[in-house]
């Protein structure tokens, strides 16, 4: 009876692990879709929600996304997420959206200023990988999801004690707002 | 060479087929401890059957004086034998142990870098436009010590050529080394041996033994960056490297790629295999590689390339003029 | 007290009648599931430990087989490179923590108390929170495993791979906190084998008359407690590292990822002369019984038992003889790895001087024991190989390790099955088949020696451990499926082992309560042994007891019949020192166990979990130590008798 109870306990708290521990390696997620600039639109609504990112609940894909971060030099104009020549990713300010769409579509399609565009150079897989990352960077994936620290010299605060920094806009970039 | 050519493009692996003078000590020690092993195991398990299944006179009681004294003596005797052969292996082992340890002293520096799944080879030079820079096959001269520079950028790796040498461990923040003399032209095949994540089975490499003229002409030619490719098809396949995704990761020396996430891909057609000695080096191996590693490397760092046939075939016709 | 000469087991005359009667009251435990949830009998206790040890043992086995299965033939896809890491980890986590160990300590907890002449262990509620603190761990691993939660990075779990960079998610946080149940639970049974066999010997058991099984359980409990501390802390730093971000194993920031390894295998090597101990003691029994005369050379061979435990703490630099270790340190642990051969050969030689001048009667656990010595020899002679550092680096991590780590394990799991067969007739009441034991024995040597032994020649021929597949052209594949069939019979013969069981336990001949002639106090008792073992706690007179006397046994008499009591003796001559008064049967060790479960799992997300979950075990410790009524006018009624 007890036994049954804890083995229940267990069940729960280990199902979210399914996902958590999925190891995908021949994944093609689809790509993010146009993302919303305005939320003013003729006629009745037609935009759907927001699309979640798919590895928002997978830790693989999010250590994968940390190793992308660092291999393909987002540090360079990033740093570790506080910021460089590129703005820091671990704030709550979000200048094209912080969706996931958003992120997804600033990775791929680039920004000016600056941010080259990957589209053509990395598949969807890593780019949905690098998105849940930079969301870690503030705080805004699962604590059990989120990567520890990793074997170099301590820069910041691993992102699993990230605090939560919830995005100071919506979804619409501030960008597109007019503001800076 | 006849062990390799037997084994095709695999090359060489066994540690009982000694190509130099490390694994030839090594089997020789072998040898002498797997003979005084059987000796000993058929001693000791001849005396037990023998103590157990041997007939005995009628009548003889469980409390024997005589055969208590003669009991003791062999217990003794087998027990002052074993010390003495244990302490004639530890005598041989030292002998054999012995000039294992240092190299000599005008040894070919040779620094090996280990990667989740592959290997990073460089060959060291005081003047910087000399230095080679390769992946996953490792050359060098017959009869001159080699020493091997060994370090992780990851997880603990551990570099094994049986024919050659026994292994060491790549541990991130150690600097290791070791050293070895290929006395035999050959191919001899590795493999890393520490379990280090999903294609730990798949992260071999190729030490290649050349006589001493063919490894410096080896030399001078990897240390060459790649010459223009020629026109037509080979071309467009150099626009599709460095459109594609291709140069996110890899470098070719001539060209803007520059990335070293990836295996230094310059001289991609002079190697025997591909993927860390996992295919041989063919223009259909090389084809599959590109368009779905996860099917031959689950789990690979490497990602799927999205090309069109014809963009494919571009591609292999420029790596082909990679030598 | 007096010694009289009464039976121990049948209560012939009146008086021991009505005792018995109020023993069974005193001693038995209470009826239905709460009963069995309540127990703290070191029998029902150990026979859990042992069912649930085997059941563990099977698990680890068909992990074996799916990892023959697919290395049977190169680029085979059978499994791919995650479930394979996943399995070859299971297999080696659940055959070393969840089998073995555990296994070895179960025995010892169920024949110690009865071979020494104790009604039950010196703490018998802390026996019963170990079981379950043993069952929780073993459930947390594989619940874990079936929802993919299961741990990937071997059973040994090297870092930096399996540190919070390279293996995200909470994999390894499982089985750092598995190691960390099955540690507690070891630690509590060492505890109470050596608390038991120290204080709790029957009068006249001194030091030189203990029976070598029950020396071999006190050394290996005495090694469990140096060892395991060290791989609780190794996982607890692995599990700091990963969880709040410490920097143990990081070399960037003045850790090292070698100190795991030391750490680890510190315990490590320890570990498996922790299993290969008690095989050993479970072995001389079994010689000594059907050779039919007392151990030849008694002292020798116990003095190399103990001095294997000693030694085997001074070689665990031998599995890291390819790391940055430099050569004179390594040369140290060749000799000790050389030397500790020794001790296994005394011991070796004992046996074989026993039973020369004894008469041996081939019954199928003398025969496992012969296996068993079979079997050891090959592993171990390759072990001394291995001791070399050149060879060791030649075959280090390939399957040549595999061969002789299967070797001297299996070597265990022979004499292992020489004990189940030697004692089975103890516990259950019924013999085991003589002649489905030959079959068994004859395809488990059959299936061990062509299972492991072409995996030396692979090891030598290049392939190294841990590789969930294997090219063809390496030409690796003929040995391997002949490994994988000399598997496929293993397992046949472990099958026949269970109908072996099966059909023994539902018409197998009765056993009767000595029906081996055997020597030690164990078989005094009824069989199966009743909840208070003994009518009358023995009096030892000699080595043998058993051999002594025939009916007139001298026993203990004026123990209390109507609590439970237990007799403390002095450490060398067991003389009678003090009574002392053991509790009541209570569900106060498995809620304990829940609660220091509750904890270490909830740690595994949360550095919270031990903050709150310290508390929870405080206040669960409280309530265990805290006298209940019944309790409470028990022990005053015991000490009335005392005064």
């Amino acid at each position: 009876m007890i036994l049954v109870r804890i083995a229940a306990a267990l069940l729960v708290l280990a199902c979210g692990g399914c996902e958590r521990e999925a190891r995908r390696f021949d994944d093609s997620p689809p790509p993010a879709r146009p993302v919303t600039m305005s939320e003013l639109e003729p006629g009745p609504r037609t935009m759907a929600s927001t699309m979640r990112n798919p590895y928002e609940g997978n830790a693989w894909a999010i250590s994968q996304g940390k190793r992308l971060f660092s291999q393909f030099n987002c540090v360079g104009c990033h740093g570790q997420g506080g910021g460089a020549i590129g703005p820091p990713l671990m704030d709550d300010e979000w200048i094209y959206g912080s969706e996931p769409e958003n992120v997804f579509a600033t990775i791929a399609q680039g920004r000016p200023n600056g941010m080259p565009a990957f589209g053509g150079k990395l598949n969807s897989q890593q780019i949905w990988q690098l998105v849940g990352y930079v969301q870690s960077l503030s705080g805004l994936i699962r604590k059990d999801v989120a990567p520890g620290r990793d074997d170099h010299m301590q820069r910041k605060a691993q992102e699993q004690s990230t605090d939560k920094m919830e995005p100071a806009s919506s979804g619409i970039p501030a960008s597109a707002e007019g503001r800076q | 060479m006849i062990l390799s050519l037997l084994q095709g493009w695999v090359g060489a692996h066994s540690a009982l087929e000694p190509a130099g003078p490390q694994a030839g000590r090594i089997h020789a020690l072998w040898q002498f401890m797997w003979v005084v092993s059987a000796l000993v195991f058929l001693a000791v398990v001849g005396a037990l059957l023998y103590a157990a299944l041997h007939r005995r006179a009628a009548g003889q009681s469980a409390v024997n004086p005589d055969g208590v004294r003669s009991a003791t003596r062999w217990v003794s005797i087998a027990t002052g034998v074993s010390i003495a052969i244990l302490i004639a292996f530890l005598g041989v082992n030292f002998v054999t142990a012995r000039p294992l340890t240092s190299a000599p002293g005008d040894a070919l520096q040779i620094s090996v870098t280990g990667y989740q799944w592959w290997w990073s080879v460089q060959y060291p030079s005081a003047t910087p436009s000399d230095q080679v820079t390769t992946a996953n096959e490792i050359h060098v001269p017959v009869g001159r010590p080699v020493v091997m520079t060994l370090s992780s950028r990851d997880v603990i790796h551990s570099f094994w050529p049986a024919n050659l040498v026994g292994k060491r461990d790549l541990i991130p923040g150690n600097k290791s080394s070791i050293w070895f003399q290929a006395d035999t032209p050959g191919v001899y095949r590795g493999q890393c041996a520490e379990f280090c994540g999903h294609q730990h089975a798949k992260m071999g490499f190729l030490v290649v033994a050349d006589p001493p003229a063919q490894f410096e002409a080896w030399l001078r030619e990897q240390r060459d960056s790649a010459p223009p490719p020629p026109p037509g098809s080979a071309t467009r396949g150099q626009e599709v490297f460095l459109a594609a995704s291709c140069v996110m990761c890899h470098t070719i020396r001539g060209t803007p790629a520059g990335s070293r996430v990836g295996p230094d891909l310059t001289h991609l057609a002079s190697r025997r295999t591909l993927a860390a000695a996992t295919l041989e080096n063919t223009r259909a191996n090389l084809a599959a590689w590109i368009s779905d590693p996860q099917r031959i490397k689950p789990g690979t760092l490497m990602p799927p390339a999205d090309l069109t046939p014809a963009d494919l075939a571009a591609l292999l016709d420029y790596l082909e003029t990679l030598r | 007290m007096t010694s009289a000469a009464i039976s121990p087991t049948e209560a012939v005359r009146e008086e021991d009648v009505r005792a018995a009667g109020e023993l069974e009251r005193t001693w038995g435990d209470p009826p239905g599931l709460m009963g069995w949830l309540r127990s703290t009998d070191h029998k029902s206790i150990g026979k859990r430990y042992i069912i649930t040890a085997f059941v563990f043992f099977i698990l680890g086995g068909i992990e074996a087989a799916l990892i023959r299965l697919q290395l049977s033939r190169p680029e085979n896809s059978l499994l791919g490179p995650d479930i394979y890491n996943q399995i070859f980890t299971m297999h080696g986590t659940t055959m070393m923590f969840l089998f073995a160990v555990p296994m070895m300590t179960a025995m010892g907890l169920y024949f110690v108390p009865t071979m020494v002449g104790a009604r039950d262990v010196a703490f018998p509620r802390l026996n019963a929170f170990g079981y379950w603190v043993y069952l929780i761990g073993g459930l947390l691993l594989y619940t874990g495993f079936f929802l993919n939660i299961g741990p990937d990075t071997g059973w040994f779990t090297y870092v930096p791979l399996s540190g919070p960079e390279y293996s995200a998610g909470k994999r390894v946080d499982i089985w750092a906190q598995t190691v960390t149940f099955t540690e507690i639970a070891a630690l509590v049974a060492s505890v109470e084998i050596i608390a038991t066999v120290f204080k709790h010997r029957a009068p006249g058991m001194t030091i030189n008359r203990i029976p070598i099984f029950v020396w071999s359980q006190l050394v290996m409990a005495f090694m469990i407690m140096f060892s395991m501390p060290w791989v609780a802390s190794a996982s607890m730093f692995l599990a700091a590292d990963r969880l709040i971000g410490t920097h143990l194993f990081n070399p960037a920031e003045g850790g090292d990822a070698l100190l795991w390894q030391h750490l680890f295998w510190f315990f490590g090597h320890p570990e498996v002369y922790i299993i290969f101990i008690p095989a050993l003691g479970m072995a001389s029994q079994v010689v000594v019984t059907f050779s039919r005369r007392e151990m030849f050379g008694y002292p020798a061979a116990v003095l190399a038992n103990i001095a294997q435990g000693f030694l085997s703490f001074g070689l665990w630099v031998h599995h890291m003889f390819a790391t940055t270790v430099p050569q004179l340190a390594s040369s140290f642990f060749t000799a000790t790895s050389a030397m500790i051969a020794i001790t296994t050969g005394v011991q070796f030689f004992c046996w074989i001087a026993t039973i020369w001048l004894g008469k041996p009667r081939l019954r199928v656990p003398f025969l496992f024991v012969l296996a068993f010595v079979v079997v050891f020899m090959i592993g171990g002679l390759s072990g001394v190989m291995i001791a070399s550092v050149p060879f060791d680096t030649q075959v280090h991590d390939t399957f040549f390790i595999v061969a002789h780590l299967h070797y001297v394990l299996m070597a265990s799991v022979f004499a292992l099955f020489a004990g189940f067969y030697y004692w089975f007739p103890k516990v259950t009441g019924r013999l085991l088949g003589e002649r489905l034991g030959r079959w068994h024995l004859a395809l488990f040597f059959i299936g061990v020696n062509v299972a492991f032994f072409p995996q030396h020649f692979l090891g030598l021929d290049g392939m190294p451990r841990r590789v969930y597949t294997y090219l063809a052209e390496t030409g690796w594949g003929d040995l391997n499926l002949l490994s994988s069939a000399g598997a496929v019979t293993t397992a046949l013969s472990a099958a026949l082992f269970l109908v072996n069981v099966w059909r023994s336990l539902r018409t197998g001949a009765k056993a009767g309560d000595d029906p081996w002639q055997a020597d030690t106090l164990e078989w005094a008792t009824s069989s199966p042994p009743t909840s208070y073992t003994f009518v009358h706690l023995p009096v030892v007179e000699s080595r043998s007891p058993m051999w002594d006397h025939s009916v007139d046994r001298p026993v203990v008499t004026g123990m209390r019949t109507d609590l439970r009591e237990a007799l403390v003796t002095t450490l060398n001559d067991a003389i009678p020192d003090s009574r002392h008064y053991q509790p009541r049967p209570t569900i106060k060790p498995l809620v304990a166990a829940l609660a220091t479960g509750g904890t270490f799992i909830a740690l595994i997300f949360t550095p919270w979990g031990l903050a709150l979950g310290s508390i929870v075990i405080t206040v669960c410790l409280i309530a265990w130590a805290w006298p209940d009524r019944q309790a409470h006018a028990e022990l005053r009624r015991f000490e009335e008798g005392i005064a």
